[in-house]
């Protein structure tokens, strides 16, 4: 949280003992909480060594279907020893920065953070710098200079259906009576990061462009009118339950639905190809810095860039690992065919549709 | 006679002209007042404070922010919604309470309803949301049993994923709740009422609409503003159902904390929420009024 | 009570829990339906979801503390809440509407907003007192007031306190016995339905917990719920059971205790 926020937060510590606050947190005395790169404090090994001493590490806002978060967890556990503490697995990125400022100098304040772009941008005063032993595979637009974020995987937005039910082509196959209360997205627009990108698909699909999401409001207030659209949030259990059998979300999201209902399809259009990655991020406060550090070596060593990649997601060191060999090909085959340039929104185009979407959304669906 | 004996043992038991009892009255107040002063009202001023705090020092923008259309219409859907639900809850429940009141007091039935009760009136959220969908939404069992049978639903659209659906949610929850705070009042009906009715020659409409419920309307309506007061408040449930924009304040405050696309808003939330304290406020004051009136002539 | 107007109460009563009982039971059996479904259209119905919940050590951890937590609240209710009511009502009745005020406005703010109030004073407790998920009783405390100022002031509206306090205070009482064994035994049935309440309150809380950082039941049932649908539908009805048979077991336990004290007569 910037500024004000922070500010009312401080006025509230004012008024209870601050002194006591400006301690050390948690239980790291560890040397670790400035370290920029395992190399220049002893190597792996004693990251290693350091982390499991530690023996805890805080995550926040994973889901373990989302891009098979439960089996990295799992993996990492099982591997280092080290208990993975989750907290507020439905929570948004924004959530997960607010935490960490609430739960500052606490032993269960995040250690990591993987978040959506807009919010990394936007808070790099809470990150600390750190560079994995893989950072020259990560591709220079990809990461922070300073290495503050870095960007972990992405996807690109889709259209996942029952194939049982439906046949999409098109994103303007939606728009016809065959869809009659099938379509939905996965979440508020004005809220969700997945949602907005969902609303920009259908904007580059009928003629808008990234710096214009007005065509894909108009889009989804045609399919409002016509009765298609379900304003319910889709869910793994909406999904199953018929629903909502028509999804706009990430294709990793999209295709971890499969394993339950195995008629479904993801549909990525030939004409619109929308991207978006996520950002890893150490907080400058973890309770657990070695063990944090180590979850970032893990996330971006081979097995954990694999284990994304069998989650649908495109690691972001995947060009990198195409050429050495160590990509795993049976899921990378798995991936949606995607033939053409994606684009991504950038920051200010972010916040532009963001600001469209608050004054026009609700006018348009909310009938 | 009384009143005389009464005033001169309170003379007795007053000797310092009352002040001294007064003061002493005050302080068994004191350990809620303290609990609450640090608990309730410290976040509650937290808050309001954030609500006038802006990047640059105190500001009156987010409450300016408060007179967009957009959030007048979250306001007004908030309260045509709670009050919808709660007044609905509260008949209902007051039924289904006064079924259950009237059996046996002891009986298994009424443990089985409060306890019943007692876990819905608490079960929201996403799983709610769900659980109606799984009911009557486009794939619900009810709905497929019926077209099966050849009736349609929802011939004019699905009326479940709009405000209309989310208040027949809401009574899902308070009912049961009614149930649970009203229900002591019911107890305290007393036989002698009744039979007094009858003695002077009121039927069952009488003994309802000049004895009973007088006597039963200030727990009806404190229970209907807790009703109110809940609905009113409650996110979770309208945000898995509807993701059409902030349609009511909750969902418009959840936004800006928690939203991922816009800048950080934090201090518009603590405006609406300081927006939704004083809605509230208003409300109780005018159940207050209410109340005065309808137990003038009760002992109190 | 005469024949015909018993009949017609029992006629009522029918009616009322017939339909009632159809639109409380109809959603649940929704859930139960959905989670006990194999997976492709033609499956047989399973139970997997079900046991695949297991013993789970997060999920015990989690209900110990929610169910500590729960006594810890109702039991802190009855300390606080219930003599300040009375009590105030007997000898400062200008307090009365401002403190029913009072035990409102935690219903009022959403607890979304209400956290970020709390989160500054849970970082001072948890890094000076304690971090120990049991410092939730205090916010869970603040967060019952509304539903258990409700369920008490119902009884306590039904009791004429003045007259019962005065005839006790002029044979010799003192205040405490005028509270407990006067004034609370005939408002037993709003005392048990407020702990009733309070209970419900903390076991099924899950917005203050999770924005805080720590894990109560519904907290850990969310984090076990994000891997599959059944099983997070499944994990909610078996919390709506556990917690229903909970309380029944609270209300027969109540039960138990008021007869043992031998309860004064009631007016």
């Amino acid at each position: 949280m910037k500024g004000s926020a922070a500010r009312a937060t401080c006025l509230g510590l004012a008024l209870t003992v601050v002194g006591t606050l400006a301690a050390c947190g948690g239980s790291s005395d560890s040397s670790w909480s400035n370290v920029t790169s395992a190399a220049s404090n002893g190597g792996m090994s004693a990251l290693v060594t350091a982390a499991k001493a530690e023996g805890q590490l805080n995550v926040i806002a994973l889901p373990l279907n989302w891009a098979n978060y439960g089996a990295i967890i799992k993996d990492f556990s099982a591997k280092y020893g080290i208990k993975v503490n989750q907290a507020n697995p439905q929570g948004s990125s924004q959530d997960e920065v607010n935490a960490v400022n609430s739960e500052k100098g606490t032993s269960k304040a995040p250690d990591v953070l993987d978040i959506g772009m807009a919010v990394a941008w936007a808070n790099t005063s809470l990150f600390a710098p750190y560079e994995v032993s893989e950072w020259s595979s990560i591709p220079a637009n990809q990461k922070d200079a300073g290495g503050l974020w870095y960007q972990d995987y992405g996807g690109y937005m889709s259209i996942g259906y029952d194939s049982s039910k439906y046949t999409v082509t098109s994103v303007a196959d939606l728009l016809t009576p065959a869809f009659k209360s099938a379509v939905a997205l996965n979440g508020d627009p004005t809220e969700a990061n997945a949602a907005l990108n969902g609303v920009m698909l259908a904007s580059l699909a009928n003629g808008g462009s990234i710096s214009n999401i007005g065509p894909g409001v108009s889009f989804f207030k045609q399919l409002n009118a016509a009765g298609n659209f379900v304003p319910v949030t889709a869910t793994a259990a909406t999904i199953d339950n018929g629903t909502t059998p028509v999804v706009f979300d990430w294709d990793y999201l999209n295709s971890a639905s499969v394993v339950n209902l195995p008629s479904w399809k993801v549909f990525v259009p030939s004409n619109a190809i929308l991207g978006g990655y996520y950002a890893q991020a150490i907080t400058k406060t973890a309770p657990h810095p070695a063990a944090a550090r180590l979850w970032e070596e893990y996330l971006y060593s081979a097995t954990g860039q694999n284990l994304w990649l069998q989650g649908g997601a495109r690691p972001v060191e995947m060009t990198a690992m195409q050429a050495n060999g160590s990509l795993n090909q049976t899921y990378a085959a798995a991936l949606p065919a995607v033939s053409g340039s994606p684009v991504t929104l950038d920051q200010s185009q972010a916040s532009a549709a963001a600001s469209y979407l608050a004054s026009n959304w609700s006018a348009a669906v909310g009938s | 006679m009384t009143a005389v004996a009464v005033s001169e043992t309170e003379y007795v038991r007053r000797p310092l002209g009352g002040r001294l009892r007064i003061s002493s009255a005050w302080l068994g107040a004191a350990p809620f007042l303290l609990y609450t002063g640090l608990f309730l009202f410290l976040p509650t001023v937290l808050v309001a404070v954030g609500a006038f705090s802006g990047p640059h020092g105190p500001t009156l923008a987010n409450l300016a922010q408060l007179s967009r259309p957009y959030v007048v219409s979250a306001f007004l859907n908030s309260l045509v919604l709670s009050a919808v639900s709660a007044s609905v809850g509260a008949v209902v429940g007051s039924v289904l309470a006064y079924a259950v009141a009237t059996g046996s007091p002891d009986g298994i039935l009424r443990r089985l309803v409060t306890a019943f009760c007692g876990v819905l009136s608490q079960f929201g959220g996403v799983t709610l949301a769900f659980a109606f969908i799984a009911t009557i939404g486009t794939e619900g069992f009810i709905v497929i049993w019926l077209q099966q049978h050849g009736i349609r639903f929802y011939p004019n659209g699905v009326w479940l994923f709009s405000l209309t659906g989310l208040t027949l949610i809401y009574t899902y929850f308070e009912i049961p709740l009614m149930v649970i705070v009203f229900m002591p009042a019911l107890d305290g009906i007393r036989p002698q009422w009744r039979e007094a009715t009858e003695t002077l020659g009121g039927g069952t409409w009488h003994y309802w609409r000049h004895v009973a419920g007088p006597l039963l309307m200030p727990a009806f309506l404190g229970a209907w503003l807790l009703l109110f007061a809940n609905a009113f408040s409650a996110y979770a449930t309208a945000a898995a159902l509807l993701d059409i924009g902030g349609v009511i304040v909750p969902l418009q405050i959840s936004r800006a904390l928690s939203s991922e696309v816009g800048l950080d808003q934090a201090n518009f939330a603590a405006a609406l929420a300081l927006g939704m304290v004083v809605i509230v406020a208003i409300i109780t004051l005018l159940y207050a009024r209410l109340q005065r009136r309808s137990a003038r002539w009760l002992p109190r | 009570m005469n024949r015909r107007r018993r009949r017609r109460l029992a006629a009522f009563k029918a009616v009322v829990y017939v339909v009632l009982g159809l639109f409380f039971l109809l959603p649940i059996a929704a859930m139960v339906e959905f989670a006990t479904r194999g997976v492709g259209i033609s499956s047989p119905r399973t139970l997997t979801a079900f046991t695949s919940i297991g013993s789970d050590p997060e999920l015990v951890d989690a209900i110990t503390a929610s169910l500590e937590l729960a006594v810890i609240t109702s039991l802190g209710m009855l300390a606080l809440l219930l003599p300040t009511m009375i009590w105030i009502r007997l000898r400062v009745p200008q307090m009365v509407r401002p403190v029913e005020l009072v035990c409102l406005t935690p219903l009022t703010i959403p607890a979304i907003v209400l956290v970020v109030g709390f989160a500054p004073i849970y970082n001072w407790i948890e890094i000076n007192v304690s971090d120990s998920i049991l410092m939730l009783a205090l916010a869970y405390l603040v967060l019952v007031l509304p539903y258990c100022y409700r369920a008490l002031d119902a009884g306590l509206s039904a009791v004429d306190i003045r007259t019962l306090s005065e005839a006790a205070r002029s044979l010799g009482a003192s205040w405490a016995t005028v509270m407990w064994r006067i004034i609370v035994p005939n408002m037993s049935s709003a005392v048990s339905n407020a702990c009733l309440l309070c209970v419900a309150v903390v076991l099924g809380e899950f917005t203050v917990a999770n924005l805080l950082n720590f894990e109560n039941l519904q907290v850990a049932i969310s984090i076990l719920g994000t891997g599959n649908a059944s099983v997070s539908i499944a994990l909610a009805v078996v919390s709506l059971v556990f917690v229903f048979f909970f309380l029944l077991l609270l209300s027969f336990l109540g039960r138990a205790l008021s007869r043992r004290r031998g309860g004064a007569a009631r007016a």
